[in-house]
């Protein structure tokens, strides 16, 4: 098999904002939230940016969405500068984002028409989405009545209901508790398989990353740099159940960990 | 889950917290009209300006079998049902416009706070003056008073909408109409219907006044007119019916309240 095609290209990608100056009243000065962002993502790549807060994840997460326009640089998806939002990509937020006013087949739909698909598609593709995130029996609750867990599987549903290549991941599970993240992680890792998707997940847990990615792009604060790509040469983590005591997840996520507290110790210095 | 919790209980030990619950939402009540009717019995206040409960309910009776009643009540909820539905047929779509849209917000903000703090009844010589003492003037003050709650509310509810979730649709390459219909309106209704219900107690309040001062029918005027022919009884009457009336127009919009943001969390389960 040939090397995977490149799907997603940072090319120098420098985001400058305007923030209120605390010194002078009414001035603003400028704020570098990233900085020369440069790597690649292949097709149908896991990979997981992790970093510490104020190291810009958010921000390169809008500039994926095309939600802002880098200040210098570019994004490349296939080839093609990214203008604006597309259902190419697809968001997943922390705090779920889902409409409170419809159900869980209701929010999937959003996503249905938001794609063009005709109407009389919805149910069946609704069906299969819910039973994708493994919520067949939930699909007339109001969001307001499904856990933290399930809402974030509607909204992972919703985002691939109109059938992106790449899937954006903003900290998707950063306000469940640990056993609900677990299991949503090998539900993740299980969907990917299962849709050959291009995902970029961030997160702050080294674990996750770790667990997670084929590779994790190790991020520096203020402004936010790539510090490091490290490598995860590990097998498929469905087949071992807790593949976190291998002694090689140990020595991956240490890998990681030194990266990361480094670059938190050269931010320091700067 | 609790609903569970409540079915496996047994249906007598039911019947007998719900004997309790309304025993517990209408003892006061009771205890109210039973001293209604004894005070002026026994001498604590003079029956001829506080006549007891039960004659009050005689007369009541007499005002709705002669069709007296009845009329003045039909003359009333027409004019505030007119009053308060063009309100919400012209508020509302005012509302979303002026709050989609910031410099529309910020230039007239000022001024509807000014003309939401103006008691509307202070206005009311002004519109006898241009619109007389017919029909015109009192419809167009309800329309006033009902104007700025529901005005107000609706700017302030797009204005309030979660920008995750506008930020969210955006992330699907919606058009801005479609973002509008599918998010900014769904989202404001909750906010929308709190200036609905708000309105529709001014539309009865102000009305009543508006009648108390000029007209010839409605149940502000039988109040009025039933004290000028000391006819004390059916005064009461008149008031009784004003507080039924105003009780059922609140729980009516309580109850379409409550349809329409069935999807929010209740707070009291």
């Amino acid at each position: 098999m040939p090397a995977a095609k490149e799907k997603i290209r940072f090319e120098q990608v420098t985001k400058i904002f305007p923030v209120r100056d605390s010194g002078q009243k009414g001035a603003t000065k400028d704020f570098t939230a990233v900085k020369e962002i440069d790597f690649t993502v292949k097709e149908g790549e896991f990979i997981t940016l992790v970093g510490p807060s104020g190291c810009g994840k958010s921000t390169l997460l809008d500039l994926l969405g095309g939600l802002t326009t880098p200040s210098s640089g570019h994004i490349l998806i296939d080839g093609k500068r990214i203008t604006g939002p597309g259902l190419d990509r697809g968001i997943v937020f922390q705090q779920y984002a889902l409409f409170p006013w419809k159900t869980a087949r209701g929010n999937i739909e959003f996503g249905l028409e938001a794609k063009g698909i005709p109407k009389d598609e919805w149910k069946e593709q609704g069906n299969y989405y819910l039973s994708l995130v493994g919520l067949s029996n939930f699909g007339d609750r109001y969001p307001h009545e499904l856990s933290g867990g399930m809402k974030q599987r509607v909204a992972i549903a919703r985002s691939l209901a109109f059938n992106p290549d790449v899937l954006l991941m903003d900290e998707p599970f950063a306000a469940l508790d640990a056993q609900t993240r677990e299991s949503l992680q090998s539900e993740l890792l299980r969907i990917w398989e299962k849709t050959k998707k291009t995902i970029i997940f961030i997160t702050h847990g080294i674990d996750e990353a770790v667990y997670l990615g084929e590779r994790v792009v190790v991020l520096t604060p203020g402004p936010g740099m790539v510090k490091e790509i490290i490598d995860i040469p590990l097998k498929s983590r469905l087949e071992d159940a807790d593949i976190r005591s291998h002694p090689e997840f140990g020595k991956l996520r240490h890998q990681v960990w030194n990266s990361l507290h480094e670059a938190e110790y050269q931010g320091m210095n700067i | 889950m609790i609903p569970t919790a409540i079915q496996s209980r047994k249906p007598k030990l039911f019947v007998l917290s719900r004997l309790g619950k309304i025993f517990k939402q209408s003892i006061v009540l009771v205890t109210l009209f039973l001293i209604w009717e004894i005070a002026p019995r026994i001498g604590l206040v003079d029956q001829a300006f506080f006549p007891t409960f039960s004659s009050v309910l005689i007369s009541w009776w007499n005002l709705i079998i002669t069709g007296e009643l009845f009329a003045h009540f039909i003359a009333s909820i027409t004019r505030s049902f007119t009053g308060f539905a063009l309100a919400v047929i012209i508020t509302i779509p005012l509302g979303l416009v002026i709050g989609w849209y910031q410099l529309a917000r910020e230039l007239l903000n000022p001024v509807l706070e000014l003309f939401r703090n103006t008691a509307a009844l202070a206005l009311l010589p002004v519109f006898m003056l241009l619109m007389g003492i017919g029909e015109t003037s009192k419809i167009a003050i309800v329309l006033f008073a009902c104007t700025w709650p529901i005005l107000l509310n609706t700017i302030a509810a797009v204005g309030s909408v979660d920008p995750l979730l506008i930020k969210s649709a955006r992330s699907m390459n919606i058009s801005s109409f479609k973002l509008f219909l599918k998010v900014i309106l769904p989202a404001s209704v909750p906010m929308i219907f709190t200036g609905i219900r708000m309105a529709g107690t001014a539309a009865i309040l102000v009305l009543i006044a508006a009648e108390m001062v000029g007209a010839k029918e409605g149940l502000g005027y039988l109040i009025t007119y039933s004290q000028y022919n000391f006819q004390i009884p059916e005064m009461y009457a008149g008031i009784l019916t004003i507080a039924l009336l105003g009780l059922l127009i609140n729980q009516v919009l309580m109850l379409l309240e409550r349809k329409f943001s069935k999807w929010k969390q209740q707070v009291n389960g």
